[in-house]
C-alpha cells in the first residue's frame, strides 16, 4: 500500500503533470506536490503522484559508504 | 532500477551483517519495531532475519493501513458499494479485505455492485466527470504517505466544482500511533513487550520530516532511525539503532537520507492542513481507539466528505476471536501463535486484515515460508 518507488522525470507538462520512467516504462504523474523538476530530476512516484525529489547526492554519499565499509571489511578479513 | 537495486547488494549486506554482529553486547537482547509493513515484507522478502544476531528481535508494527482499518469501516465501504447510485474506487489493497460475514468489496463487486479498482486518486475525477449521474465514491485509506494525493483530490473536485465526488476518508497518522504502543500497558506496565527503539517509516518521513519523532526519542527514550526500505537500508539502520542502544543515546536519526530531510514535504503537508484536520478519536484494529490518530474533511469541504452526504454511522464490530491480528499488531504475538494460520487463514482466504495485505504481518511469514521460525514471540 505504500509503496513508492523513485523514479526519473523525462518530460514535464503544462498541468503540473510529467511523465516519468520507472523500471523503463513510462508513467504520467503529478508533479503538484514538489517545486523546481526539472528533466532529469528522481523523485519518488506513490499512487500516481510524485511526493517527493529524490537527493541523488546523499543517494551516492550512502553507496559510497556502503563501498567504503566492503572494502575496509575485505582488508581486514 | 537506478536507486533501488544498488541498495539490494547481497555482498554488502553480508558485510553490513558481520558488523551488526561485531557490534552487539552478548549478554543483552535488542528488540526493535519495524513500524512499517513495508519493512516488515522487506525483512521476509530479503531474509534480514537470518542475517542478523540471534539476540536481536525484529517486532512487527501495525504500520500498514489496510490491517489497521476496522471491520466497521469495511462495512461502511461495502454498504456505499451496494447502493444503486454509487460507483465506489477502492485502491486493490482494500478489494479483498473481509468485513462481517466475510463480504468484501470484491465479494459485492462479483455480484453487480459498482466497485472500480484504481491505482491514483487522479482516476476518481476521471469517473466521476464520466458518470455525471451517479455518486462516485472514494475509499481512501493510507498513512501520511497517500493523504496529499486524497487531499489533492478533493481540492480538484472543489475547484471543478463537480458535484457527484466524495471521500470516504479513513486516513490515519504514524506518530499517534506509535505514541499509543509507547503508552500501552504492554510496554509501560507490565513490560510483556520489550522495545528497544523503533526503525521509522520511510516514505510517511518524507512528507512529515525526522521531526515528529523527536518527542518519542526525548520523551519515552527510545531511539529512532528512519531507513528506506531495500534491505541495506534497514541494515544500516539496525546498526545505527544498535550503535545508540550501546551508547545509552535515544536521539532520531535518518538513514534514509536520499529523501527524508527534518521538515519533510512542506508543500505536501500545507495541502492536506487546508483539505484536513484531526479527528478527535479514531478505532485501530488492534489499538482500539486511538485519540486524534486520524484525520477527518474539514467543514468548508464537507460537501465532499462521504459520511455527511450518505449519513455513515460505523458500528464498532468485534473481530473473530481466533484471529490474532489485533495483538499481532501491537506486537504481542507473532502469526505462528494464532491457530488459523496457515489452515483455515491463507492468502486466497484470509480470515484477518494481516493475511490479506502483502505488508501484513502474516501475509509476509506465509509467502516467504517463515513456517518453522522459533516461537520466540515477543509474548513469552
Ligand atoms: S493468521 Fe489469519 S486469522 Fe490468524 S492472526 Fe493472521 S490474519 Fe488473523
Amino acid at each position: 500500500m505504500c509503496l513508492a518507488m523513485p523514479a526519473q522525470v523525462v518530460n514535464l507538462a503544462a498541468n503540473g503533470c510529467g511523465t516519468v520512467l520507472l523500471g523503463g516504462v513510462s508513467l504520467a504523474v503529478s508533479l503538484e506536490m514538489i517545486d523546481d523538476v526539472r528533466i532529469g530530476d528522481y523523485v519518488i512516484v506513490h499512487v500516481g503522484h510524485a511526493i517527493c525529489k529524490l537527493d541523488t547526492v546523499e543517494a551516492e554519499r550512502t553507496l559510497a559508504l556502503f563501498e567504503e565499509i566492503a572494502m575496509l571489511a575485505t582488508a581486514t578479513a | 532500477m537506478k536507486y533501488i537495486s544498488e541498495f539490494r547488494s547481497g555482498k554488502i549486506a553480508q558485510v553490513l551483517a558481520r558488523q551488526i554482529h561485531a557490534a552487539v553486547y552478548p549478554d543483552r537482547t535488542y528488540s526493535f519495531m519495524e513500524f512499517c509493513g513495508g519493512h516488515t515484507h522487506a525483512i521476509f522478502r530479503y531474509g534480514l532475519s537470518d542475517l542478523l544476531p540471534s539476540n536481536i528481535r525484529m517486532v512487527h508494527g501495525p504500520g500498514c493501513p489496510v490491517c489497521v482499518l476496522p471491520m466497521g469501516r469495511i462495512d461502511d465501504a461495502v454498504a456505499l458499494a451496494q447502493r444503486p447510485e454509487v460507483i465506489l474506487c477502492s485502491y486493490g489493497d482494500t478489494m479483498r479485505v473481509p468485513g462481517t460475514d466475510r463480504l468484501s468489496l470484491l465479494k459485492v463487486k462479483a455480484a453487480g455492485a459498482a466497485v472500480k479498482m484504481i491505482y491514483s486518486p487522479s482516476e476518481v475525477l476521471t469517473i466521476a466527470r464520466a458518470n455525471p449521474g451517479r455518486q462516485v465514491v472514494f475509499f481512501a485509506i493510507g498513512f501520511e504517505t497517500t493523504t496529499p494525493a486524497t487531499a489533492l483530490l478533493i481540492r480538484k473536485a472543489a475547484q471543478e466544482g463537480l458535484v457527484n465526488l466524495s471521500v470516504f476518508c479513513n486516513h490515519v497518522l504514524t506518530p499517534a500511533a506509535i505514541q499509543n504502543i509507547l503508552q500501552s500497558p504492554e510496554v509501560r506496565g507490565l513490560p510483556r513487550l520489550q522495545l528497544d527503539g523503533f526503525v521509522g517509516p520511510a516514505h510517511v518521513s518524507t512528507v512529515i520530516g525526522s521531526r515528529p519523532y523527536e518527542y518519542f526519542a526525548r520523551e519515552f527514550q527510545r531511539p529512532v532511525v528512519i531507513a528506506g526500505f531495500e534491505p541495506l537500508d534497514l541494515l544500516q539502520a539496525i546498526m545505527m539503532l544498535v550503535r545508540q542502544c550501546n551508547e545509552r543515546r535515544a536521539v532520531v536519526e535518518v538513514q534514509f537520507t536520499r529523501a527524508v530531510t527534518r521538515e519533510g514535504n512542506l508543500k505536501a503537508q500545507e495541502l492536506v492542513a487546508e483539505i484536513f484536520e484531526l479527528r478527535r478519536t479514531f478505532e485501530w484494529r488492534g489499538l482500539g481507539m486511538v485519540p486524534y490518530s486520524a484525520l477527518r474533511i474539514k467543514a468548508p469541504y464537507a460537501s465532499f466528505d462521504a459520511e455527511r452526504r450518505f449519513s455513515v454511522t460505523t458500528r464498532s464490530v468485534f473481530d473473530n476471536p481466533a484471529c490474532a491480528c489485533g495483538a499481532i499488531l501491537r506486537g504481542v504475538k507473532r502469526p505462528l501463535d494464532c491457530k488459523l494460520f496457515g489452515t483455515v487463514c491463507h492468502p486466497e482466504n484470509p480470515v484477518g486484515s494481516c493475511m490479506v495485505s502483502a505488508e501484513g504481518a502474516c501475509a509476509a511469514y506465509y509467502t516467504y515460508g517463515r513456517f518453522k521460525d522459533s516461537p520466540v514471540g515477543a509474548a513469552t
